[in-house]
């Protein structure tokens, strides 16, 4: 095990170095990119703690990245009494605003499990772009609220772009450390233990109750997060910022990067930002196929390509990116084990 | 918003289009109940399908074809779209986990969506239904001859459904095979044709609903989303595996929901979908199995 443990240091430096040089390569626009892309790999964490580890399916993921965004959003334009708060000091409000939500959320959800679980959290999703509507005066209606745009803070000589690329990702590196710290230990033993069988995990005696509800609200934690930062980067949040699709968006990241590893997640992360934004580039992909002649720009575009990803993804690869990996890396690291 | 004056055929007439709202979410409902009973899997792309054919009898219709000649040609469509949907795409992962059949059916309904806004396009579309929006009078209270003509052809197709259950060799065998599929294979049912039978009769259920509603809503892509939702809270209601249990629950949440909406001023319009989903998980709170349903009790 001792040798697992250094391998996975080894990978996170790598992708610490990595993340610290990209903007220098690329333009500022890309910049912006990467940095969504890191507040997709955020939530993703979230849900692969949630659903991958602990085997609760949640399709309401995008509802708590709302709350986080909605969070920021009202704290940094109106304040506490009058008192608007940076947006920088909102971003941990947000996480934890939304992580009691998860919470409360959780406590139900022990009653419900898979498919009633689903069905819950999807109703979430659904219903909570309805919630602006109602209260406006508060949460801005349907035309939402306009926030500051993100400027690099203490003086620092940067782009805004660059400043919301290292904080995502500054961010994002710290959550996934936490993650992978968090599910290595006993509390990870037992989330697994959870998912694999319920009933022996409690004659084992994992707290089954809570567990599961602290899972609920780590993960709505992560998804907070990320939502504040989404809010920071489009400086905007109304209903549609956070619409339904986007949870459906996120469980498909979950399924491509794979639902038992956390670096995989980088690749549904990126994959639900390239093919939201570039699903015109895809359709001239396909084009060069024999037979088909589609025209990039029409609408519909993206969710057949989404789909159509989702579904191969899972009949030929139902452990997503990082379960292949594994599959490939695996005789070279098993080597190691054996001789150690 | 403000809430008018009660009279009592105002309250039959909320009733009325609570029964016919109640119609379309039992027959999509009862969809789901089917699929569920048989393959242990909640198709999340039931709506979708169900659009997909509706968009195909608008085609038909727009080529010249009446209502009723388009009908039974829809049906066989999503007859053929739900056999082959199983085929292709369930039965591969037969024995994957919940979570792995859930994305499937979020991929194809998402495939499908797309498919849609590309062929029709993503605007509103009028669809001319079979039945006149004129009203008659029943025992002095206006009703729309259209929400007579849902209800009765929902409820028709449901008791038609039924008598296939009841009494035919092949619904008895699609009922053992859901019930005891290992038992009903030794006995010479064709378990896995009996699943995709199922998705197929899913499929027309679903498509029958989509017609039906797409004369009161207009028709788009993303027509059946909300539909699905509340047929979902439907199923649940009544219980996942109770095919009576669906039709009940879905009437039931559609004249409930249909009152609250009107007469709760906080609900209104906005949170009436937040309302049924709430109702549900308190009732999944206190009764897990839903109103018909029951609680399997698992050996471990």
């Amino acid at each position: 095990m001792k040798r697992k443990f250094w391998l996975e240091v080894l990978g996170f430096l790598v992708l610490t170095a990595v993340v610290a040089v990209l903007p220098q390569l690329v333009s500022d626009f890309r910049t912006r990119e990467f940095a969504i892309v890191g507040m997709y790999f955020i939530a993703l964490l979230g849900l692969a703690i949630l659903t991958g580890y602990n085997g609760q399916i949640s399709l309401g993921h995008g509802a708590f990245m709302a709350i986080g965004g909605y969070t920021t959003a009202i704290l940094s334009v109106d304040g506490i009494y009058g008192h608007a708060i940076r947006d920088l000091w909102t971003i941990p409000i947000a996480g934890l605003v939304a992580g009691v939500a998860g919470l409360m959320v959780g406590v139900p959800a022990l009653r419900l499990s898979g498919l009633y679980l689903a069905l819950i959290t999807f109703g979430i999703a659904v219903s909570f772009p309805q919630l602006p509507k109602k209260f406006e005066g508060f949460l801005g209606g349907t035309t939402g609220n306009i926030l500051n745009l993100v400027k690099p803070p203490f003086g620092l000589d940067t782009t805004p772009n660059r400043w919301l690329y290292y904080l995502t990702w500054g961010i994002a590196l710290v959550l996934l450390a936490a993650a992978w710290w968090l599910l290595r230990g006993k509390t990870g033993r037992a989330l697994q233990a959870i998912r694999d069988s319920e009933v022996a995990a409690t004659s084992s005696g994992v707290n089954l109750a809570l567990y599961k509800t602290l899972a609920f609200g780590i993960s709505a934690f992560y998804a907070g997060v990320a939502g504040a930062l989404y809010a920071m980067a489009t400086a905007y949040v109304n209903p549609d910022t956070f619409a339904i699709i986007l949870s459906v968006y996120l469980v498909v990241g979950l399924a491509v990067g794979g639902l038992g590893s956390l670096g995989g997640l980088i690749a549904g992360a990126a994959l639900i930002y390239f093919l939201q934004n570039h699903a015109d580039t895809v359709a001239r992909w396909i084009n060069h196929l024999p037979a088909l002649e589609l025209d990039p720009k029409q609408p519909g575009i993206p969710s057949v390509i989404f789909g159509a990803v989702l579904i191969i993804v899972m009949l030929l690869l139902p452990t997503g990116a990082g379960g292949l990996l594994r599959k490939l890396l695996g005789p070279l690291t098993s080597r190691l084990y054996t001789r150690s | 918003m403000l809430v008018s004056a009660f009279t009592w055929t105002e309250f039959a007439q909320q009733i009325a289009a609570g029964v016919r709202e109640g119609a379309i979410y039992a027959g999509l409902a009862l969809a789901l109940v089917i699929i569920y009973r048989s393959t242990r899997v909640i198709n999340f792309a039931q709506g979708e399908m169900a659009t997909f054919t509706t968009f195909i009898a608008w085609s038909l219709m727009n080529n010249g074809l009446s209502f009723w000649a388009a009908f039974p040609i829809v049906l066989a469509i999503a007859f053929v779209g739900g056999v082959a949907v199983e085929r292709v795409l369930i039965r591969p992962v037969e024995n994957a986990s919940v979570l792995t059949i859930v994305i499937l059916t979020l991929g194809l309904a998402l495939l499908l969506n797309g498919l849609m806004s590309m062929i029709w396009g993503g605007q509103n579309r009028q669809f001319h239904g079979p039945f006149s929006t004129r009203t008659i009078d029943v025992g002095g209270v206006p009703i729309s001859i259209q929400d007579i003509g849902i209800v009765v052809t929902s409820l028709a197709l449901v008791a038609l459904l039924a008598l296939f259950f009841r009494y035919t060799k092949l619904g008895l065998a699609m009922r053992a095979a859901a019930v005891n599929p290992d038992s009903s294979r030794l006995v010479g049912v064709r378990v896995g044709w009996m699943l995709a039978l199922g998705w197929g009769i899913a499929a027309v259920l679903g498509s029958v609903a989509g017609m039906m509603i797409a004369p009161v809503v207009f028709l788009d892509p993303n027509m059946m989303q909300t539909i699905l939702l509340y047929a979902f809270a439907a199923a649940v209601l009544g219980g996942l595996d109770s095919p009576i249990g669906a039709v009940v629950g879905g009437i039931l949440l559609g004249v409930t929901i249909t009152l609250l909406g009107r007469y709760v001023e906080f609900i209104g319009s906005t949170l009436k979908l937040p309302a049924a989903l709430f109702l549900i998980l308190v009732l999944l709170l206190v009764r897990p199995g839903g109103l018909f349903g029951r609680v399997a009790v698992r050996r471990v």
